[in-house]
């Protein structure tokens, strides 16, 4: 009852805000719908399955250079088909690398994924032909509901029609999220997070529920990417590199990955907590790096767990 | 051709040096600790400033330029005692933690030795200046190979040859190797884990900074060399199995080589093709060339 309170408090201040607050803090949103949609993903592998991937950034990086691509190279402007392009994307890249890293667990788990990141990356540098390089490529402004909004200046769009339109896709994001690990098969992921061995005494076959995770998690991933990358205007390889997955991972940690929402609050402090540090001080990778040392020994269920009061249980080695 | 392939091979052997020692300390951590240290990376950045800093107050002090090799090695090596703050104030709290939460320390510590690199050195590049030729250049069937990147193929396996008594021959490598093998037998046989915890990590690290001392006459140092190495020693210690000193050492050779043949080849591939190895590796064979025995 009082999360619904909570919730439904939340949802009208989301929807309100570009009415009342300044464009600047209403820009800062973005980011922070758009890694919402990636963490939310993050979380059914991280916090339900039980798989911490290193190399997630693959997959945000897949949503970003489709989008880039589509609008430069094949001139289609619709957000909502390349929203869907970058599914499929991720989907075809995910069933493979997914079928393979779901072979393994934990640091291994960790590893492959971080190399498998680091092949994309090192593929987005080299092959400046195909991907810009270290300079990336542009992303043209899509059309939202096949309107151009070419009378709005770039402000004006983003916090106009594109901000709503990241708020319905990470409100559609969140209510799909909620029935899958509500579902019977969220159960399954949860069970084999737990005890792999009993899952699969159960019936559970845990590889392919691993890998159901897997593709699911790439999915959102590469829809919060194309999210993410439609407000900067330019994607370039970084999107792609290890320090941005480890980063992600930090997001859902701040939030706290034992709870459906901790990511998404992990998004909105990680984004305006950088923004707020950066202006005051230039090294913010020193208060975050503290801040992560910080959380990991001290309150390892993140936010959410501070105010759950309560130990999640998979903190300890079992 | 024959000097073509010859200064190839001696860069790749080069690189591979200076991996090797970042590997190794890599390695000892993790057979010792279980713990993946991502901010190797960051402790080579660290050791390779520190040796710049060194150099530059040896030269500046009427210190002769035939000798700085002498102030890189001890700067290198004096900074990597910041292993011993980093494994009491920090890691020894996570030791009975999931391993997830041991890396995202690890990463904790990348993400603020970052910005203190950037803090205390600012974002330009430093380098040592015209240092890097002062010991000449060496021909080897044609090609030349600056006498310096020698020193450092030579001092990397004095190091290899060191740690390998080290682990066999005297009485704390078999502390060592038997806290790897089973820690809680060797603490039942009276060994103080806190006590091997710190000197393992301390010694790792240093071996870190010196690898980055002693990169730094070649070229300059970077607020990003860290990250990007710590990559590169990740695909040597796959390819040479977690936790094997013989393994950083052959998988140091492995990524040294290709990397420098690739580069002269087809340089697009570069790095490309040493991560497809590494997952190659990882699906075929994932406890390594010599690793023991797959998690």
């Amino acid at each position: 009852m009082r999360t619904a309170v909570v919730l439904v408090l939340v949802a009208v201040a989301i929807v309100a805000l570009p009415l009342v607050a300044p464009a600047y803090y209403v820009t800062l949103m973005l980011p922070f719908m758009a890694y919402g949609v990636v963490l939310l993903g993050l979380n059914l592998l991280f916090g339900y399955t039980g798989l911490v991937s290193f190399g997630h950034a693959l997959f945000i990086g897949i949503g970003a250079y489709t989008g880039a691509v589509l609008t430069t190279r094949f001139g289609m402007r619709q957000m909502e088909l390349i929203l869907l392009a970058a599914a499929l994307a991720a989907a075809a890249v995910a069933a493979p690398v997914g079928a393979l890293c779901v072979r393994y667990v934990k640091i291994y788990f960790g590893m492959l994924t971080l190399a498998f990141g680091m092949v994309f990356y090192t593929f987005l540098l080299k092959f400046y032909r195909l991907t810009g390089g270290d300079e990336g490529m542009r992303l043209l402004r899509p059309y939202l509901l096949g309107q151009s909004w070419e009378g709005f200046s770039k402000t004006a769009y983003l916090i106009g029609p594109y901000y709503y339109f990241s708020v319905v896709i990470l409100a559609l994001a969140t209510l799909l999220m909620w029935r899958v690990v509500r579902s019977p098969f969220g159960l399954c992921l949860r069970t084999i997070r737990d005890n792999p061995l009993k899952a699969e005494s159960l019936g559970v076959s845990v590889p392919r529920f691993r890998w159901y995770a897997f593709m699911i998690s790439a999915v959102y991933a590469a829809v919060g990417g194309a999210l993410l990358a439609t407000p900067t205007g330019n994607v370039d390889p970084t999107l792609a590199y290890w320090t941005h997955s480890g980063n992600i991972v930090f997001m859902v940690l701040l939030g706290g990955f034992a709870s459906f929402f901790g990511p998404l609050l992990g998004a909105f402090v990680f984004i305006f907590l950088q923004d707020t540090v950066m202006s005051v001080f230039p090294y913010w990778r020193l208060v975050f790096g503290a801040m992560l040392a910080a959380l990991v020994i001290f309150a390892p269920g993140g936010l959410m767990g501070l105010f759950a009061r309560r130990l999640p249980v998979e903190v300890s080695r079992g | 051709m024959t000097a073509n392939l010859v200064s190839i091979l001696m860069g790749g052997v080069f690189h591979a040096a200076v991996l090797f020692l970042v590997a190794a300390g890599l390695q000892v951590v993790f057979g010792v600790q279980k713990i993946f240290n991502l901010a190797c990376g960051s402790f080579y950045a660290l050791g390779a400033y520190a040796g710049v800093s060194a150099v530059g107050y040896f030269t500046g002090h009427g210190g002769s330029p035939a000798l700085f090799i002498v102030p890189l090695a001890l700067g290198g090596l004096a900074v990597g005692l910041v292993g011993v703050v980093v494994e009491r104030g920090l890691l020894r709290f996570v030791y009975d933690r999931d391993e997830t939460f041991q890396l995202l320390l690890t990463f904790a510590l990348v993400l603020m030795l970052e910005d203190l690199i950037r803090m205390t050195w600012g974002t330009a590049p430093v380098s040592t200046g015209g240092l890097y030729l002062t010991y000449g250049q060496a021909h080897l069937l044609g090609a030349t190979v600056p006498v310096y990147n020698l020193i450092v193929i030579a001092a990397s396996l004095a190091i290899a040859l060191a740690i390998g008594w080290l682990l066999t021959r005297t009485a704390f490598g078999r502390i060592i190797r038997a806290s790897a093998d089973n820690r809680e037998m060797a603490e039942a046989l009276g060994v103080d884990m806190r006590w091997v915890y710190v000197r393992v990590f301390t010694l790792g690290t240093m071996l870190g900074t010196l690898g980055g001392a002693l990169v730094i006459p070649a070229t300059a140092a970077m607020s990003e060399m860290g990250i990007e190495l710590i990559v590169e020693a990740f695909a040597v210690v796959v390819i040479g199995g977690l936790g094997s000193m013989r393994g950083a050492f052959v998988g140091a050779l492995v990524v040294g080589i290709l990397r420098s043949v690739a580069i002269s080849v087809y340089p697009e591939l570069e790095m490309l093709l040493i991560y497809l190895i590494v997952i190659a590796v990882l699906l075929w064979r994932p406890r390594g060339l010599f690793g023991a025995v797959a998690a």
